[in-house]
């Protein structure tokens, strides 16, 4: 397991959004890279302009649209595409995958398998059997077993600019974390490892939840105070959430849990904030996500989690109230009225 | 169909005992042994590299096993166990202060090793194999004849073999090729100290090469086991011994039998189920040196040529099991702690052994066996041929689990993971293959109604109800029957378990064989009808036991 046999190879990135291309090029700087796009005209324009998504890309990047290409010339993959896309491109990708493979994936949401013949509005409950993160739709879909995440604070725009920034590589395999840190480690960018895969997930996920709610606050013009407050209720409720779904309290507190949380709530840059704000500020769901480039997952996290609430008996009321809110036409005064009002005052409860 | 199989015979898949592994294994017994010495020996230096750490190793064994052979001795301890460990103790003293590299004490962990290793080592004698096999068909068939046909002189007939006894299913004609392929590890669940002696016939009966199997020291104790034991190709286990140098001893001499291609069985849940529950989690210890044996053979070979290891989930299917009032009993106390408290009463003696064998085989008390689908290492499936299936029906290359940038490499940690992920799978497997009885479903579905009745008790409150009030109306427990009956045939469409034939008979017949088998030898019965036909118990601990057989179903929810 030498160094020198990775940087021999090149690693691909599949999805060509803004998280991708900026996960690229910090992969770039140590090692030929395959960004994958299912786009042909994507890859036409990365290929003329050297340019995507607001990242000019590092001349060791070559992006293409051959999914076969990618399997035989790489050993690790990192799969970074919307959660709702994220089972068939593993479906397609998956004949061409071997045991020998390694997949990092750097998708924070979930997949959703409704029962036969019903639709999301159909379901009141849903449980862990009906939703899979991501590592387990890799491993459901493919002979791959050595898998792994990437979460934590990684906006795009700011590691584009070549700003400091950490992330988490989570995997039960320390190889996965070694390798993971060995491709992405820079001086720029700092690497932690986690054995808590599952827990670690939730975490990137759930916290796009509270992202949301956070932008709200400050779309009702609210400050450092109500911000201060929704982190850590946000953080207990993550918590709540996240081990219903089985992750460990451990994952929640670090820097994929609380350091991904506070960086969300405290930007605007973030697509989940983004929609906060606008639907504090009186727009309609439909027309906000119409609007934008890419995907909040936040949107899509909401409406499965609320239904697992159901069947876990958890108690989440900022997921249940911004569920109102973005589906149910709550306005976000009202839900933050009943927040205030919440009868349930305990601060900490879960250590 | 079911009859034909049942009287199918198997031929033996090598002509020879002279080419069965575990036969070449015992004639180069001394090298093997010797082999088992200097891995363990290294493998020891190689985590204790200072003098001072190999010196504290042995000083923690040293103690660990005086208290050993204070706190716990058995008759199969050898009587020079006091002098050897008093010996290593001063010859540690003496070197306190001498200022030897570490030379010294390398050669004291190599006696520790050395006395351990020929502890371990089976005995396999082919001769004493044959005996062993020939008194136990013969034996048994005798009781089988005498008491089914009661006719004078039915003593040496043969109408009745084990073969009527015990139902094999599965899929034993995989089994029969894998072994033949490559090295097969069975791993079957473990309910009875019979099961031992029970999978060693049915290894010779399916035509199969002695395997060779870790079986506890304990068992060593009762002598008529120890005798089939011997023959039968197991090495010891002493599940006190729990100190380093002991457990490395064990584990590499497990894992070179299984290199050297010696069909293994293990009962990876390390101890009888005390609950009656099947195993929900494994003891990875045994297990990963199967692992380790199929990375090191993949290291060692031409890439397509190493031999490849295939894991069959086994079990074993029992309307009675005859220690289940003292595993009980030992589990209610584990769990519940100071809220219970019971005699033990386990059978340790050959007279009670060999009493319960009579018992046991000249009464109606059916017993099948699973045989699971064989799989690789990494959990996949594999056909006839041995090759692994993913779950798209392509097939894969197992040896490419073991690679980092497609060359073979060796990682504790990874080899770790893949062997816990290995056991969730055999666990899986178990409640596949599981094969529900009328039994269990009796017990199972009398056990939830009181729990039901009684909801507001937690268990111990519960067990500890007097029996004689207790009364379940047959026709509630008819309907309830019917109903959870047809949840575990769905769970059997979706390939989630497996039943029993009969229990497919008329609601009132499988109510009737369930009850009439259930437990049956206990001199407490745990379900008995009353004269009015209605449900009642002589024993709520056994009856929780034989309902606990279908934990693990989600079938609790339906009450």
């Amino acid at each position: 397991m030498s160094s020198k046999n990775i940087s021999d190879k090149p690693v691909a990135v599949i999805g060509a959004g803004s998280f991708g291309s900026s996960i690229a090029n910090i992969l770039a700087e140590k090692s030929e890279v395959l960004l994958y796009s299912r786009d042909s005209d994507t890859i036409q324009k990365i290929a003329s302009t050297r340019e995507h998504r607001g990242h000019v890309l590092h001349k060791n990047i070559t992006p293409t649209g051959d999914l076969i290409y990618i399997a035989n010339s790489c050993d690790v993959i990192f799969p970074i595409v919307p959660s709702s896309a994220f089972r068939s491109m593993i479906q397609q990708l998956s004949p061409y995958l071997n045991p020998y493979h390694i997949l990092i994936h750097g998708t924070k949401g979930l997949d959703l398998q409704l029962p036969e013949n019903k639709t999301l509005q159909e379901c009141t409950y849903l449980s862990r059997e009906n939703i899979k993160t991501m590592s387990e739709v890799i491993r459901e879909e493919t002979v791959v077993v050595r898998v792994g995440c990437l979460a934590g604070p990684n906006l795009a725009g700011e590691m584009a600019d070549g700003q400091p920034a950490a992330t988490v590589v989570a995997s039960r395999f320390d190889e996965v974390v070694q390798i993971g840190q060995k491709l992405l480690r820079t001086d720029r960018f700092q690497v932690y490892g986690n054995a808590d895969l599952i827990g670690i997930e939730l975490a990137g996920v759930l916290k796009n939840i509270i992202a949301i709610a956070s932008g709200a606050l400050s779309g009702l013009g609210l400050g450092d105070n109500a911000l201060g407050l929704l982190v850590s209720r946000g953080l207990v409720e993550m918590i709540y959430l996240g081990k219903a779904l089985g992750g460990n309290i451990e994952a929640f507190i670090g820097l994929a849990g609380i350091g991904d949380l506070v960086t969300t709530c405290s930007s605007t840059l973030s697509r989940n904030y983004t929609v906060g704000y606008r639907l504090a500020q009186g727009e309609k769901l439909p027309q906000i996500l119409e609007s934008m480039e890419e995907v909040a997952e936040g949107v899509n996290t909401i409406q499965i989690v609320k239904k697992c609430l159901n069947h876990y008996k958890v108690r989440a009321p900022i997921t249940e109230m911004l569920y109102e809110v973005l589906f149910e036409d709550l306005t976000a005064e009202k839900a933050l009225q009943y927040l205030m009002k919440y009868p349930y005052n305990v601060d900490i409860d879960f250590l | 169909m079911a009859e034909k199989q049942k009287k199918k015979k198997y031929k033996p898949i090598l002509p020879g005992t002279q080419d069965w592994p575990v036969v070449r294994l015992s004639k180069n017994r001394k090298q093997f042994i010797e082999q088992v010495i200097n891995n363990s020996t290294e493998r020891i230096l190689e985590e204790n590299k200072g003098r001072e750490d190999l010196r504290e190793v042995i000083e923690s064994t040293v103690y660990l096993e005086k208290l050993r052979i204070k706190q716990n001795p058995w008759k199969v301890d050898p009587p020079d166990e006091i002098r050897f460990w008093n010996n290593i103790r001063n010859e540690l003293l003496d070197l306190n202060n001498s200022g030897n590299s570490g030379q010294k004490e390398k050669e004291i962990l190599r006696k520790i090793v050395s006395r351990y290793a020929n502890e371990i080592a089976g005995n396999f004698k082919k001769s004493r194999y044959k005996m062993a096999r020939e008194i136990i068909k013969f034996g048994f068939a005798r009781l089988l004849n005498a008491t089914r046909v009661k006719r004078f002189g039915a003593f040496f007939r043969n109408e009745y073999t084990l073969r009527d006894k015990i139902q094999i299913t599965g899929k034993t004609g995989q089994l029969r090729k894998l072994a033949r392929i490559g090295t097969v590890v069975m791993v079957p669940t473990h309910f009875s100290n019979l099961d031992s002696i029970l999978i060693g016939w049915i290894i010779h009966s399916l035509g199969l090469p002695a395997f060779i199997y870790g079986a506890g020291l304990n068992l060593f104790n009762i002598k008529i086991l120890a005798y089939f034991m011997n023959s039968l190709g197991a090495y010891k286990v002493d599940r006190r011994k729990k100190n380093p140098i002991y457990l490395e001893t064990l584990k590499v001499y497990s894992k070179l039998a299984i290199e050297e291609g010696a069909h293994s069985l293990f009962f990876p849940g390390g101890t009888r189920s005390r609950s009656g529950r099947i195993e929900s989690s494994l003891k990875l210890g045994l297990l990963g040196t199967a692992m380790e044996a199929q990375r090191s053979l993949y290291e060692n070979s031409k890439p397509g040529d190493a031999r490849k290891i295939f894991i069959v989930p086994v079990t074993i299917n029992y309307h009675f099991v005859l220690e289940a009032p003292s595993l009980i009993n030992e589990f209610l106390k584990r769990e519940g702690q100071e809220k219970y408290y019971v005699e033990n009463d386990e059978y340790d003696s050959s007279y009670k052994m060999i009493k319960f064998l009579i018992k046991f085989f000249t009464k109606g008390s059916d017993i099948s066996v699973s045989i699971g689908q064989g799989l690789d290492m990494l959990g996949n499936y594999v056909d006839k041929k041995g090759r692994s299936i993913d779950q798209h029906g392509r097939f894969i290359n197992t040896e490419e689990y073991f690679m980092t940038s497609r060359t073979i490499s060796g990682d504790a940690q990874r080899e770790m993971e893949y062997t816990r992920q290995l056991s969730e799978i055999i666990i899986r497997e178990y409640h596949r293959i599981n094969c529900v009885f009328t039994s269990h479903l009796v017990a199972f579905v009398a056990f939830r109604m009181l729990k039901e009745k009684y909801s507001r008790m937690d268990l111990y409150d519960l067990l500890r109800l007097p029996e004689e009030d207790i009364v379940i109306p047959y026709e509630e427990f008819r309907k309830k029957m019917e109903e959870i009956r047809d949840h575990v045939f769905e769970l059997k469409k979706e390939g989630r378990v497996n039943t029993s034939k009969y229990l497919h008979d008329p609601i009132d017949e499988v109510i009737k064989f369930g009850l009439k088998n259930v437990g049956m030898y206990h001199s407490k019965r745990p379900l008995l009808q009353n004269k009015a036909g209605d449900i009642i118990t002589q024993d709520l601990n056994t009856l929780y036991y034989y309902h606990n057989r279908m934990h693990g179903y989600e079938l609790e929810k339906y009450f």
